[in-house]
């Protein structure tokens, strides 16, 4: 990403306004919200969205031949189709709406205990979130698999050497995340994808933290799969993307059995429906689907190419400004990083920061961040965490510290 | 001291703050001089599951009454246990399960109480319960 572009037009008050709930007060004080890594807050186009197919449109989709049917089926498409152009995905059919980044990564890690034997390898970066290790590790003790890691420095970025260390033709898969939730660090995707592929490894990146960030291009990464959650990008909760290559959705088994998965079913065989059907059985979460390409729409509209030059300043301004409390020590500080300080000050505990500034009106989080492996790296029992989304002012990071310098206060 | 008297003491304490800083500083001050669990009980099986911050409360009957130490890595989890044993501990069995919580709501301490609260005050009443519970069980 570019840093040092400054002051590029962009009108934060105006963007606060399409945001209701950074209106509200909390604990007497206006609400500074600096949780954005555990979930986005959502704009009115995306909230409205919800309302008007509940209020307008709602119907069982894909199978009615009645108007509402119609026009409920054309919309969760079109969202699909928006989906698919965002991320610049070959086939919409390449596209599974999934509960959201969870649900998609266990799509992939169930599928692959068909196609993995004793002793297969699996590759695992030293900073996933817990939902990109816990369902490998099940797969590993289905298969006999065995799950190996690719160590991080100090400064929170991969050990790229030993990276390719552990690549051999036992590799068979390779997940890593897009950016790190504990720490910010963008990992150099494009390279792990590629080098994987040499082993013939296949790749799944989890872009959780990512797609809020940075818009990427699926086709151009050459990814195998890519999961992310509509939740942390404006969208709404409960609804995600799975992208995988059209050759491996194809090889991949089903995961749930149901209705809208099946072309046939007699009780002596089931045959399954073609792309995305084959994965989407049941009726699907259809408003949030709709929601989510709503979402991708009003992050488009503001451009991702501002955002994140944004989001760059507000980085480096409340990295500096953090740096200015006495004690204070970040964790993460890779040279390609997002907007997201994981942080301690002094002996002080993490949730004893975060008790204070809550009092104070400011929401940050604080534990472990659904990442312990990292912590252990470290030797820390948790951080505070502030993360950052472009609806984020200066004026806030100032109130942070002034939150922070209170709570240090009182708690030293 | 009946639990009772302690709870309004404490309330009468509280009462003379007015605002939240205030409270929550003296409540800090509070758990400086909370009876401190040995080292050697610091164990998994003394630690209350639930909390963000940990927090070991270990148990002793002593003359029929229950005697808790405790501690937490996190100074306000502290502050919270040692108002907790300043209300339960040197109390018996019964006394304990009897004994409502109502005070935290009065002292202005209420959003610990959620039981969702990763700080788990819930679970820390629930545990001190049981350990009364547990002795109560073995006196009969
Ligand atoms: C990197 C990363 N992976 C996976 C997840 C899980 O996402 P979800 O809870 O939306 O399934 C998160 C959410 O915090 C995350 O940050």
């Amino acid at each position: 990403m570019e840093t040092g572009i400054k002051h590029i037009s962009f009108d934060v008050e105006k963007i606060r306004k399409d945001f209701p709930i950074l209106k509200r007060m909390v604990n007497g004080y206006p609400l500074v919200y600096l949780d954005n890594a555990a979930t986005s807050q959502k704009p009115q186009v995306v909230i409205d969205a919800l309302v008007d197919y509940y209020s307008n449109y709602n119907a069982n989709i894909h199978r009615g031949v009645h108007s509402l049917s119609q026009e409920a089926t054309n919309a969760y498409e079109q969202s699909r189709a928006k989906i698919q152009k965002h991320f610049n995905i070959k086939n919409a059919h390449e596209v599974i709406f999934t509960s959201g980044t969870t649900h998609g990564i266990n799509i992939v890690a169930s599928g692959f205990s068909e196609f993995l034997k004793p002793g297969d390898e699996l590759l695992v970066s030293a900073m996933e979130h817990h939902s990109n290790i816990v369902p490998w590790q099940m797969l590993c003790e289905h298969t006999g698999a065995v799950l190996k890691v690719i160590p991080m420095n100090q400064e929170g970025e991969l050990e790229m050497l030993e990276f390719v260390s552990l690549l051999s033709n036992k590799t068979k898969l390779v997940f890593v995340n897009h950016i790190s939730n504990a720490l910010g660090t963008i990992n150099p995707i494009e390279e792990i994808i590629e080098k994987a592929h040499k082993v013939g490894a296949v790749v799944l990146i989890d872009g959780a933290q990512a797609c809020s960030h940075l818009k990427p291009d699926l086709q151009a990464l050459n990814v195998d799969f890519y999961v992310t959650s509509a939740h942390k990008m404006c969208g709404p909760t409960g609804v995600g993307m799975l992208y995988g290559k059209e050759e491996w959705l194809t090889k991949l088994p089903p995961y749930q059995g149901g209705g809208e998965m099946i072309k046939e079913v007699t009780f002596e065989k089931t045959s399954f429906a073609g792309l995305p059907h084959k994965f989407e059985a049941g009726t699907p979460n259809i408003a949030d689907g709709i929601a989510f390409g709503v979402a991708i729409d009003y992050l488009n509209a503001i451009g991702f190419e501002k955002i994140a030059a944004y989001e760059n300043q507000i980085l480096e301004y409340a990295t500096k400004r953090l740096l200015e409390i006495e004690g204070l020590k970040i964790y993460g500080t890779a040279k390609n990083k997002t907007s997201v300080i994981s942080f301690n000050i002094g002996e002080i505990h993490p949730y004893d920061i975060g008790t204070i500034v809550d009092k104070l009106g400011v929401a940050v989080r604080t534990g472990h961040h659904c990442a312990q492996p990292i912590m252990d790296f470290y030797k820390i029992p948790g951080t505070v965490r502030a993360s950052f989304a472009f609806y984020n002012t200066f004026q806030e990071i100032d109130t942070l510290i002034n939150a922070l310098q209170k709570a240090k206060q009182m708690l030293t | 001291m009946e639990i009772k008297d302690i709870q309004q003491e404490i309330i009468e304490e509280f009462a003379f703050f007015d605002d939240w800083m205030q409270r929550y500083e003296h409540m800090i001050s509070i758990g400086k001089t909370m009876p401190l669990i040995e080292e050697k009980n610091k164990t998994e099986d003394f630690l209350i599951q639930g909390c963000q911050s940990k927090v070991w409360v270990y148990p002793e009957l002593k003359d029929g009454k229950i005697i808790f130490t405790a501690d937490s890595d996190a100074i306000i989890t502290k502050g919270i246990v040692a108002i907790l044993l300043r209300v339960f501990s040197n109390q018996t069995p019964e006394d304990i399960l009897k004994a409502d919580t109502i005070f935290i709501d009065e002292i202005g301490l209420k959003e610990h109480l959620s039981p969702t609260r990763a700080n788990g005050l819930v679970s820390m009443i629930k545990q001190l319960k049981m350990y009364a519970l547990a002795y109560k069980s073995q006196q009969n």
